[in-house]
């Protein structure tokens, strides 16, 4: 299997960025949080590399900051979704009946609301914060991996290996476990990667509209929602999380189209989903 | 076809009257008390009783939700508490509102991202596919709320063409005023959307020329233009009506966004007022609007999609 020269390159962009968002807080030329009033609204220069905001506080020491979060959104609340979706659509599968009923009507329901509406009601009513965006996050696409694991499982189920475990007497866990999971990896991986992308744009849409981790913090689309107001008088304030945002969302896309391409060829140049 | 109709329409009743469960569930069952997040902390335990007993909050949940829910059938939304006045009205006009947003953006979708698409379809490998093919990367890529950042910048901050934010009705500023308005949320809202449709159109339609119906449609010497026009084309648009019908679920979130940025008064900017000063009525009556509109365009995509195709009845719904 050769390996994609976009995988390559992603890969050690993602790892690079992952890297940084991990020991950002403890690199940061100046105290993330710290006021000055002196150096208020700087633009860049080469000792804010990203300029100062509205504050005196450093954008660049900010954007490191608050790095982590983006990626704890995209890989969390991926990781979340998988958690609850693949073992739902494997169970769905297997049962059948009125077990699979149940379940696929509880993903026709969560996904007949718009994703970002679904997020917004599931935070409308309580407090703001990381760890509940990420799981609002992981919740709306929960359905969705419910949905690809139900069917990746439905086509391996037919398999002979799985005839061969029936005949041996497995139980249902056995069969899930042994023999569906470690071939059903592949679609799932494609799927997954292709899901952090939305859900570090969902993520940071909601801190963006107010609904994400909460000031002082420095979340990317927290930031922008902050730098509003000083747009004419000092954008890089919000350009500079915004571009740093994009950088990251090409980069994950880069590294899941190069999954797919190296895992499903078949699948190569279908539209985004 | 009756019986596709029929079995589709019911399933989206179920699916609305499950919405107002779910909706009412949240909203009810999450921890915190609704009377408490309206007053704040410091409230006196008189204050939370007498809320409580005016918003109906200390009945058992199930008379709640018929209350509730008789009344969104009689179209009663209940009263807003931030604004003291009933909240269908307030839903109704921001509604309308929005819709002018939406209609306008998903038939610029519709137009340009299939005429994008089919281009790029004709023209592979040439310069100007394989530009769109990098700009349509970039537009997925960059999040809806980031674009209304970028172009506000720079078309109402640098060139100072057009207002930042705001909406002026037709009877005051007259139709030159009101589009200028319109201009800018519209192209953040359809960007994107015009870069995923005209991808998935750029490949299906690739499909349909490499098919077998088209080699025979050109080997019995039929013109180029109308091999594609009548043969190739309306076996790729199929597709694009799904995706279409989900593009609006992503417009209904990009719309939520893009209305709180340039402070335009319809139903998504209604939503996060109704949500930041917990406006519970106001919030579930939006919710419930929304998921309907959304669960009807996708019964019309479904409808639309079985009429123009007969050979495929599809009994899930578009996801």
């Amino acid at each position: 299997m050769r390996i994609p020269r976009t995988l390559i390159v992603g890969g050690i962009i993602v790892a690079a960025i992952c890297i940084l968002a991990a020991i950002g807080p403890w690199i940061t030329p100046f105290e993330p949080d710290a006021f000055a009033v002196r150096e208020r609204l700087l633009p860049p220069s080469t000792a804010h590399w990203f300029g100062t905001d509205e504050f005196g506080r450093d954008v660049f020491s900010r954007v490191l900051a608050g790095a982590h979060h983006s990626l704890l959104m995209g890989f969390g609340a991926t990781a979340l979704s998988l958690t609850i979706g693949v073992p739902l659509g494997m169970i769905a599968a297997f049962r059948r009946g009125w077990t699979e009923e149940v379940i696929m009507r509880g993903v026709d329901l969560m996904i007949s609301i718009p994703p970002v509406l679904l997020g917004l009601l599931i935070l409308a009513v309580t407090d703001p914060g990381l760890l509940k965006t990420m799981i609002a996050v992981g919740l709306v696409y929960v359905p969705i991996m419910t949905r690809v694991s139900r069917a990746v499982a439905l086509g391996l189920l037919a398999e002979d290996f799985v005839e061969a475990a029936r005949a041996r007497g497995e139980g249902a866990y056995h069969i899930l476990a042994r023999e569906i999971l470690p071939n059903a990896w592949p679609p799932l991986i494609v799927e997954t990667s292709l899901r952090i992308t939305f859900a570090i744009l969902l993520g940071s849409a909601l801190s963006f509209l107010g609904l994400g981790p909460q000031p002082p913090d420095s979340e990317w689309g927290l930031m922008i929602a902050e730098s509003r107001p000083f747009i004419s008088e000092a954008p890089w304030i919000g350009l500079a999380p915004g571009l740093c945002l994009c950088f990251l969302l090409i980069s994950v896309n880069v590294v899941g189209e190069g999954l797919r391409d190296l895992l499903d060829p078949r699948l190569r140049g279908r539209g985004h989903g | 076809m009756a019986g596709f109709l029929l079995r589709r329409f019911a399933s989206v009743v179920f699916v609305l009257w499950a919405m107002t469960v779910l909706v009412f569930a949240i909203v009810h069952i999450l921890p915190g008390s609704v009377a408490h997040m309206i007053l704040g902390e410091y409230a006196t335990e008189a204050a939370i009783a007498a809320l409580e007993e005016r918003l109906g909050l200390n009945q058992p949940l199930y008379v709640q939700y018929w209350h509730w829910f008789t009344g969104l059938l009689r179209g009663d939304f209940g009263v807003s508490l931030t604004m003291d006045r009933p909240a269908a009205p307030l839903i109704l006009e921001s509604l309308g509102k929005s819709a002018i947003l939406a209609g306008i953006s998903i038939v610029l979708v519709a137009i340009i991202g299939i005429a994008l698409g089919i281009h790029s379809a004709t023209h592979v490998g040439t310069w100007s596919d394989r530009g769109l093919t990098l700009m349509q990367y970039f537009f997925i890529a960059v999040p809806e709320f980031f674009w209304c950042i970028l172009v506000i910048l720079f078309f109402a901050v640098w060139l100072g063409w057009l207002p930042a934010t705001g909406y002026s009705p037709i009877s005051e500023a007259g139709i030159l005023g009101w589009a200028r308005h319109l201009i800018l949320p519209v192209a953040t809202l359809v960007l994107g959307l015009i870069a995923h449709i005209s991808r998935l159109v750029r490949s299906s339609m690739l499909e349909a020329i490499e098919s077998r119906y088209v080699l025979a449609a050109r080997a019995k010497g039929l013109p180029e233009r109308i091999v594609l026009r009548r043969h190739a084309l309306p076996n790729a648009l199929l597709p694009a009506i799904t995706i279409l019908a989900v593009d609006i679920g992503i417009l209904i979130g990009g719309i939520v966004v893009v209305e709180s940025v340039f402070a335009y008064p319809g139903l998504g900017r209604m939503l996060i007022y109704a949500i930041d000063n917990q406006d519970i009525p106001l919030m579930m009556g939006g919710m419930i609007v929304i998921t309907t509109i959304y669960a009807l365009a996708n019964l019309v995509a479904d409808i639309l999609y079985a009429v123009l195709n007969p050979r495929i009845r599809v009994s899930g719904s578009a996801g």
